[in-house]
């Protein structure tokens, strides 16, 4: 049984059992055009542990990230913060990097301590973490350049350290290295470990299998707005029960209809 | 033809001779368009990025009538500041009425919708790029509206120069708060209809040509600014 579980209302998905959950939802909904977009995702997410979310496009994946950050309001269902119901005081215990990073039309430092001063950091503590921020970035010689000349790289790597420079207890990564070449994913996938190192629960939506083994403690698998399967990572992508999942990892083009995917 | 370059000739004279008369016009006229230009942005700029970054009932109400009062006929607004600061009016007892300050609010009047209406769709067409990193950092709403308009800073200065060609070009209203008169509320383009109608056609285009010789350098040194900043990615 892994330690950070995904379920959802069939009972067939593994149930969370061990300890409590950081960020739990419950029968997450999410309603636009008429249409369901996420139907139904319960989740459990615990502390330390590296999640990844997969699925084809217009699965929900982005949708389930921004539903568990509070960037969004569910049609219905809860999204809970250590038991209670999240709050803006939950969200900044949280952070998140955007496939594409949106940085400031400033300079790099600029980014980091507009960040860290809107959360009211004393003088002292802000100037301390944005040179710790500056070092682990290796991005301390283009502090003063402005943030949005930088490489694709380099822009994304800002944009991590920034959330991190945060301390948050939960990392929300939505396709970080979606357009990056395999050393500027190397540098984030540094980044992302140390943080994992350091005790940051991470959230991590790809569509890079290897990336998925690499970072993966737990995975779970998103077709049409519902959780199809979840597990270990490695449990999941070595043997897939649900058909999309199979399908998928298979590299075929059609996954199938949702009702008929869950594992 | 040729008296045209005969005038025109007179009227650069008049420029290179540093009259004192076009000097001090020169001078009011300046004085009374940035102060205005500058209030206008005081009020205009935050209200519009407050507009343009936070939904709220009737958001739709206000765009609608920011964009329309872009277009104030300026003897209208001319006249209602008249009202106001007349003897009769409200402000009647600050005694304002053909001071350059009467000219000032006219002038504000007149430009700071122009400053709301398109800063909030500048603010807005940034906001739209931020909001939802704002939200998961938790920028509270005045971080909020301070970081878009120094993030939008380079796009405001020309939404500031919009403002500026308004009030430096206007003349209905401050000729009727003002009352054009000689040494006191006597700008450019009041000085310009009255000598023109006077027949004194030298210190008219001198004027006019100082006019458009400011309107091109504000012009010039806003776009170079904004060129840039652009080339440095902060635009």
């Amino acid at each position: 049984m892994p330690e950070a579980a995904f379920h959802m209302a069939a009972p067939a998905l593994p149930m969370a059992a061990d300890g409590p959950a950081l960020l739990s939802a419950r029968g997450l909904c999410f309603d636009a055009g008429g249409k369901r977009l996420i139907d139904g995702v319960d989740i459990d997410i615990r502390p330390g542990r590296r999640t990844v979310v997969m699925g084809a496009n217009g699965a929900g994946k982005s949708l389930l990230l921004r539903l568990l950050h509070g960037l969004i309001r569910p049609t219905a269902g809860e999204v809970l913060w250590q038991g209670r119901p999240l709050d803006r005081e939950g969200r900044l215990a949280q952070a998140m990097v955007f496939q594409r990073p949106v940085l400031l039309r400033r300079s790099v430092l600029a980014n980091l301590r507009f960040a860290l001063s809107v959360r009211g950091l004393p003088g002292p503590e802000r100037r301390a973490r944005e040179a710790e921020a500056m070092e682990r970035s290796r991005l301390g010689d283009l502090a003063g350049r402005p943030a949005r000349v930088l490489s694709g790289g380099e822009q994304q790597r800002l944009a991590v350290v920034r959330a991190l420079a945060c301390a948050p207890g939960l990392l929300f990564l939505d396709e970080p290295t979606a357009s990056l070449d395999p050393g500027s994913t190397h540098a984030i996938e540094q980044l992302v470990g140390d943080a994992h190192e350091s005790g940051v629960a991470i959230v991590l939506v790809t569509h890079d299998t290897g990336q998925a083994r690499r970072l993966g403690d737990d995975l779970v698998f998103l077709h049409g707005g519902r959780v199809v399967e979840t597990g270990r990572a490695a449990d999941v992508l070595g043997a897939p029960r649900s058909e999309a999942a199979r399908a998928w990892l298979e590299g075929r083009l059609d996954l199938g209809s949702p009702s008929a995917s869950r594992a | 033809m040729e008296s045209f370059w005969r005038i025109l000739g007179e009227a650069v004279g008049l420029i290179l001779a540093w009259d004192s008369d076009l000097i001090e016009i020169v001078g009011l006229s300046l004085r009374v368009t940035l102060s205005a230009v500058a209030i206008s942005c005081l009020i205009g700029l935050p209200l519009g990025a407050m507009v343009g970054a936070f939904r709220f009932p009737g958001r739709t109400a206000v765009i609608v009538m920011l964009n329309s009062l872009m277009g104030l006929p300026p003897v209208v607004v001319g006249l209602i500041a008249y009202l106001m600061l007349s003897a009769a009016g409200p402000l009647g007892p600050l005694e304002l009425l053909y001071t350059p300050a009467a000219m000032i609010i006219a002038q504000t009047i007149l430009v700071t919708p122009i400053v709301a209406a398109l800063s909030r769709q500048v603010v807005e067409d940034c906001y739209r790029e931020y909001a939802e990193q704002f939200d998961s950092l938790g920028v509270g709403p005045f971080d909020r509206v301070a970081a878009l308009l120094w993030d939008a800073r380079y796009s405001l200065l020309t939404v500031a120069l919009a403002g500026f060609g308004r009030a430096v070009a206007e003349v209905g209203a401050v000729i009727i708060v003002g009352g054009n008169i000689n040494h006191v509320t006597r700008v450019m383009t009041t000085t310009i209809a009255l000598e023109t109608s006077k027949g004194n056609l030298e210190l008219a285009l001198a004027l006019g040509v100082v006019l458009l010789a400011i309107a091109v350098a504000v012009n010039g040194a806003v776009m170079t600014l904004r060129a840039s900043a652009v080339r440095m990615a902060y635009a």
